[in-house]
């Protein structure tokens, strides 16, 4: 699904270059469970925006369903991000005067998809997250847990093929950290390709496959492909 | 992203806050609200001077004593009189197929007096023509008795509000007053209304001619008032008076002759262009509104640098952010210019309220031009800010809380 070839990504900061990543290569297979671990300023969280198409590599190519990625245009890359990327942060980041339903209709809006279609799928997946009866309260009225649901619920309406979680546990306690880390497996057990980026070993440790950065480059990989 | 739901975002985003949005509502609201008003304003004064002009008759041509050299500009003032206009030379006037009537007109202030109660008021010396000339109306009794002119009957006609003061609610007709130091008999009394040329038409009191110019003891006249056949006549009408009165005055043309149509026109014309100053005046202040519109927009674009990045992230294109602020800013000056319109149409009707006399409407152009310059300036100085947003790096945008 995704292949990285010899990406580099490089900062101006001052007159000072940061090679946030240098020389990664990665292959991910569709359905995938990966953790991305490391200490702060290792290149996990520019490695997650690349991936995501927020942000444009140096050098290197991406290759996202086959088809290079780092050559496309704003308004095709933002396209891929709507059908194809979802993302889960760690704080959340709901727009806080619209209800959780219409936080998790966005993206749909954003797409044009007619309203009586948003509707179902808006109804489907907060029923899916078990926050149907939170529909119409606005994020300030619901618990961390409950926001975190509302964010991957909006990741997830679209079907996306690719699920990138940047710390999703890392602003909850530990109870509503356990429920979201498995709804997040659960999706992942159902197709979905499933990316995480954590400081915590324990979240780390329940994927499949982990890989471990230090200074903008891969140094452990127990994946199939390096 | 269909228009409804660009809309409705950009209702959420208005109504998430509140205050933002009220302040520039109530600049956009007192930018439209002022152009209506000093518009209407304007438009209340053309209409008025017109109005006046208007009411002193139709087809009319005013004759001034005296040669003022700008043609038209003398009307309000007085020349230097080389001779007299005299009844004479009225009465000469008169001799023509282009005109239908005159009336000459002596004006002075005089003390009239009946039943111990004194006031002084703007005595009119005319003839039995100047009712016609000037569409009066009676409310009871007769106008001037028509006959010679130069006849100095001892009968007067008078403004309602002197009626009024001097005799209250009793008839007046067949009472005598005395006016300067002479007895007058009360033969009517005037219906009409409003102003003419700077006189309340109810506070004047209407003598023959003869009979003012011997109670004032002149034997000139204020002014002639001629009216013409027909609109086409006025010109040969006003060749004819040139031309009777160089013959009797010695070949010089010492008056100034005036038609109503020519100071209705000018009049109008000023006026029009003191109403277009004002609306100018008024549309900076729109515009200001609008450079407040951005500056509250590149705020808002910043407060809102998450969401702006979150909207990226989703899948929002450059193109749909400019598109979801401009909408954001195109309702915020809808809805203020539509406050903006019932505030001035407000505004204006409370003018026209405590000031009956000023026929107060904005024009349509007005709502039009307050409307549009509201709406334009409302999305031109969006453009910067909904920029701003396209352009926003959505990695920096999400990376703070």
């Amino acid at each position: 699904m995704i292949t990285l070839e010899n990406i580099q990504r490089i900062f101006q900061v001052g007159d000072q270059q940061v090679h946030a990543l240098r020389d990664v290569n990665l292959h991910i297979e569709v359905g995938e469970y990966l953790s991305i671990m490391g200490p702060s300023g290792s290149g996990k969280s520019t490695l997650l925006n690349l991936l995501g198409l927020l942000d444009r590599p140096t050098g290197g190519r991406y290759l996202l369903n086959g088809a290079d990625a780092t050559a496309l245009s704003d308004t095709q890359q933002a396209r891929l991000r709507r059908d194809q990327i979802g993302f889960v942060f760690q704080f959340f980041h709901l727009v806080p005067r619209l209800t959780a339903a219409q936080n998790i209709e966005l993206p749909l809006v954003l797409a044009g998809v007619a309203g009586e279609e948003r509707k179902a799928k808006v109804q489907a997946v907060l029923e899916a997250m078990g926050i149907a009866d939170r529909a119409h309260h606005r994020p300030d009225q619901l618990s961390g847990g409950q926001r975190q649901r509302v964010a991957i619920g909006r990741a997830t309406v679209m079907n996306p093929g690719l699920l990138l979680a940047d710390e999703p546990t890392g602003n909850l306690d530990r109870a509503s950290g356990h429920e979201v880390v498995g709804i997040l497996e659960q999706l992942n057990a159902r197709g979905i390709t499933l990316l995480v980026v954590t400081h915590d070993p324990e979240l780390g440790q329940r994927a499949r496959r982990r890989i471990h950065m230090v200074d903008g480059a891969i140094v452990s990989d127990n994946g199939t492909v390096p | 992203m269909n228009a409804t739901d660009t809309a409705a975002f950009a209702l959420t985003a208005l109504r998430g806050y509140r205050t933002r949005t009220l302040l520039m509502l109530l600049a956009m609201a007192i930018g439209v609200a002022s152009v209506l008003i000093l518009t209407s304003l304007g438009e209340a004064a053309r209409r008025y001077v017109v109005g006046e002009f208007a009411s002193l008759g139709t087809n009319l041509i005013i004759v001034l004593p005296g040669r003022s050299e700008t043609a038209g500009g003398g009307m309000m003032f007085f020349g230097d009189t080389a001779r007299d206009l005299t009844l004479a030379d009225a009465q000469a006037i008169e001799r023509s197929a282009r005109i239908r009537r005159i009336a000459p007109l002596s004006l002075g202030e005089a003390q009239i007096e009946a039943r111990g109660l004194v006031r002084e008021v703007p005595i009119l010396g005319s003839t039995q023509s100047l009712l016609e000339v000037r569409h009066w109306e009676m409310a009871t009794g007769h106008f001037l008795p028509s006959g010679d002119p130069n006849l100095a009957n001892p009968v007067c006609v008078l403004g309602a509000k002197v009626k009024q003061e001097l005799f209250g609610n009793d008839s007046a007709l067949g009472e005598w007053v005395r006016i300067g130091d002479r007895r007058f008999l009360v033969i009517g009394v005037l219906a009409s209304e409003g102003r003419s040329i700077g006189v309340d038409v109810q506070e004047i009191v209407v003598i023959p001619v003869a009979s003012a110019q011997m109670l004032f003891n002149t034997s000139s006249l204020f002014r002639i008032l001629v009216e013409a056949m027909s609109r086409e006549s006025i010109a040969p009408a006003i060749e004819h008076i040139k031309t009777t009165i160089r013959d009797r005055h010695q070949g010089e043309e010492d008056v100034t002759v005036v038609t109503q149509d020519a100071v209705l026109a000018t009049f109008d014309k000023i006026l029009q262009a003191l109403t277009l100053t004002v609306a100018g005046i008024a549309a900076i202040s729109l515009g200001v509104a609008g450079i407040l519109i951005m500056n509250v927009m590149l705020i808002a674009v910043s407060q809102r640098t998450a969401e702006i990045g979150l909207l990226k992230a989703l899948g929002a294109p450059r193109r749909q952010i400019v598109t979801l602020i401009l909408a954001e800013a195109a309702l915020l000056s809808a809805l203020g210019a539509g406050a903006g319109l019932v505030a001035g149409e407000l505004g204006s009707s409370l003018i026209g309220y405590l000031y009956p006399v000023l026929p107060m409407g904005p024009p349509w152009w007005a709502f039009l031009g307050a409307v549009g310059v509201a709406l334009s300036t409302g999305l031109l100085f969006a453009v910067l800010p909904a920029r701003r947003a396209a352009q926003m790096d959505p990695v920096q945008a999400l990376s703070r809380r």
